[in-house]
């Protein structure tokens, strides 16, 4: 297994910019996890550390060795497209055999490597079994121990879980998130979906029109976002930003607007004034009948334990995630207070996360 | 709009029932919800009532009318498929407008400009409406095929997982987009899925379908605090309810009869205690941002509850496990209440 350090990959598609100058390095054994909207060039980014994309600029570097021009299959990388791509007409055993069949192993050595991706796949009891007649879960698991049975130095994956329903997804994430576990491979995998991203990473590079917004463990990012497009990126429902205009100076510990004061971890840079967006995850509010911000209602969204409340407020609608034991009803007018410890700011014009003593742990420590 | 009743209505394709006796009315203006998983027999009744596969048995009533036997045009019925199926070579206001140009159902042309532009705004997609449809991205497209079933005024909407094909942020504003039009409109409507997430947030009243069997049919609340037996208390719950043998955390007495006890976060206080007073050990905090789930073992089975963000318990914490007035199953998996 391997290390992968990317130096200011760029590509460009004629005048259209892919990906735009990134670095990073996923070190080996992590499972890393490039998550944006379609089009934010996480898939060529992939794409080029495969070997199927060759960049304009920049160096791809695959255990120290520079690999930025080797043709695909000189990498010993292993691409997993979507999961469920098998032979039809082969048995378990053959499916999964066949990329060491192609490279003409031995016979013997391919059964053994076979039995054993078998189990630790736990599908060893199914070997002879043909694919057709196989269970979703268990088809996937045969689509992986293909990919796994070459042992490369790292594992690729664009999408795999995207076509599945959300509880079989919930399943599948698990399960990869212990396969890695067992085999320690090295993984980098694209995704648009935060919480497949979260309930798998060591690493997420948050990714957005070619450039990584933040790179990060995944309660870093969430909980102290660099920038307002992965504050809303993340979280579902996601970040409120609550926009006003003012200045902000070092040592100060609320912000003002339209009159009401909000106590926000302690700034640590100067604004001049200017637009503003002070940032609440939905799980930061809580309901405060003495609250100066106040707001209707507007709905609420059951889920069971929780509950999502949206709030029509001065600053815009505003969804607070709620324990279902309060019972409230569209219409009703409330006040509302935040968790001032876990606040954000940012720089409204450009996105950029203000510093303040939300940064002081967790970031270097 | 107009209320729709379904008797005794059954489905077969050869040796399969997939569509057993449902028995299921949706009220004028109200918002139903069949929930399943795939295969359950979900589409096929959203075909019976729409008229496209014929009834084996049963009847179908829209309006107080028995429209068992007709034809789909005479049903009235508003129809949006999973894969929108949008005309490539129209553009967004011709495709919107299309279901009020039929020859049947013809309206003036005034009248149609007022109600696309009505329902474009609804979408927001009004800057879009001289695109061709293929122009559309994935969202916008699915947005056109609901607008289309949305410009006419039928006696109900069918929908078969519109949203599914969305993003999750999207899919997100759809559900409470679609809600708000459904209420604006007072619309019937009967909308199938298999996510849990849109039945609850959406739906007057859930029915919860297995096997072409319609379970239980309840308003969200009801199926998740009360559901009748296991299946049901499976399908609605992040993370889903434990299902846990009787003896393997002291519950106090039991109701005659429980074999299996149902335990859902709100169900289980989760405390740090010495060694010797364990009863299951943290094996690990997922930590999905907003919603952490905490993953406990208890000899040799899991339990999986919500944890709040900051807590303070740990991985390797030695735990106690307290039940507070879970639910309570048979040995056939059927709820067993207390004090009966």
């Amino acid at each position: 297994m391997a290390e992968i350090r990317v130096e200011n990959l760029l590509k460009s598609f004629g005048d259209f910019v892919a990906v735009a100058g990134s670095s990073f390095t996923v070190a080996d054994g992590d499972f890393f996890v490039m998550l944006g909207p379609s089009g934010c060039g996480k898939t060529t980014t992939l794409r080029m550390i495969a070997g199927l994309e060759l960049p304009t600029s920049g160096a791809i570097y695959l255990d120290g060795e520079d690999v930025t021009f080797n043709r695909a299959s000189q990498r010993d990388i292993a691409f997993v497209f979507q999961l469920f791509a098998l032979y039809p007409h082969m048995n378990v055993r053959k499916n999964i055999g066949f990329p060491l069949k192609c490279i003409g192993r031995p016979r013997s050595e391919i059964r053994e490597r076979v039995e054993e991706t078998a189990r630790l796949l736990r599908i060893d009891h199914l070997l002879n079994k043909p694919v057709s007649g196989l269970a979703g879960g268990d088809r996937q698991r045969v689509a992986l121990g293909r990919a796994i049975v070459r042992r490369p130095k790292a594992f690729l994956m664009d999408e795999p879980l995207g076509t599945l329903d959300a509880e079989f997804r919930n399943l599948m994430c698990e399960e990869l998130r212990s396969l890695h576990d067992r085999i320690e491979a090295t993984t980098v995998y694209v995704t648009h979906d935060q919480l497949e991203a979260m309930s798998m990473a060591d690493k997420i590079a948050v990714m957005n029109l070619g450039h990584i917004e933040q790179f990060g463990a995944p309660q870093e990012i969430y909980d102290r976002p660099a920038t307002m497009f992965v504050a809303d990126f993340i979280g579902s429902p996601p970040m409120n930003f609550l926009r006003f205009h003012g200045a902000l100076s070092p040592g100060a510990t609320a912000v003002r607007m339209n009159g009401a004061e909000i106590a926000v971890p302690e700034l640590r840079e100067v604004r001049a004034e200017g637009e503003l967006a002070l940032g609440v995850r939905p799980e930061h509010i809580r309901f405060d009948a003495d609250s100066a911000l106040r707001g209707k209602v507007f709905e609420t969204e059951y889920l069971g334990t929780n509950q999502i409340v949206t709030v029509e407020t001065d600053h815009g609608m505003i969804k607070a995630r709620m324990r279902n034991d309060s019972r409230i009803v569209a219409g009703e007018t409330i006040g509302l207070s935040f968790l001032s410890e876990r606040l954000s700011l940012f720089e409204a014009t450009d996105g950029r996360a203000i510093k303040t003593a939300l940064f002081d742990g967790g970031r270097h420590g | 709009m107009a209320e729709v009743r379904l008797s005794g209505i059954t489905k077969r394709f050869g040796e399969i029932t997939a569509v057993d006796a449902m028995d299921l009315t949706v009220a004028d203006g109200e918002f139903v919800v069949l929930l399943g998983p795939t295969g359950a027999g979900k589409t096929t009744t959203l075909r019976l009532v729409a008229g496209l596969e014929k009834a084996d048995a049963g009847s179908v009533h829209i309006a107080g009318q028995d429209v068992t036997a007709a034809s789909p045009t005479v049903r009235d019925v508003s129809f949006v498929f999973q894969q929108y199926s949008l005309y490539p070579h129209l553009t967004v206001y011709d495709n919107l407008a299309f279901p009020l140009r039929s020859p049947v159902r013809r309206r003036p042309e005034p009248e149609i400009r007022r109600r696309v532009a009505a329902i474009a705004e609804m979408l927001r997609i009004p800057h879009k409406l001289e695109n061709k449809a293929t122009q559309l991205s994935g969202g916008e497209m699915q947005r056109v095929a609901i607008g289309r079933a949305l410009v006419r005024a039928p006696q109900i909407y069918l929908m078969d997982e519109p949203l599914s094909s969305l993003d999750a942020k999207l899919r997100a504003e759809m559900r409470i987009e679609l809600k708000r039009i459904q209420k604006e409109l007072g619309a019937t409507l009967l909308y199938v899925t298999h996510d849990q997430i849109e039945a609850m947030t959406m739906a007057n009243r859930i029915g919860v379908i297995d096997q072409g069997r319609l379970i239980q049919v309840g308003a969200p609340r009801e199926i998740y605090e009360d559901p009748g037996n296991v299946y049901v208390a499976t399908r609605l719950g992040q993370p889903a309810i434990n299902l846990i043998p009787r003896d393997l955390i002291p519950a106090g007495s039991l109701p005659a009869g429980t074999e299996t006890i149902g335990a859902r976060t709100e169900h289980i206080r989760i405390q740090k205690v010495s060694a010797e007073r364990a009863q299951g050990t943290v094996q690990w905090i997922e930590h999905l941002g907003d919603q952490n789930h905490l993953h406990v073992t208890v000899g040799e089975r899991k339990i999986t509850t919500l944890v709040e963000p900051d807590t303070e318990l740990a991985v390797h914490d030695q735990v106690s496990l307290e039940l507070i007035d879970p639910l309570y199953f048979d040995s056939a998996g059927e709820r067993v209440r207390a004090g009966q």
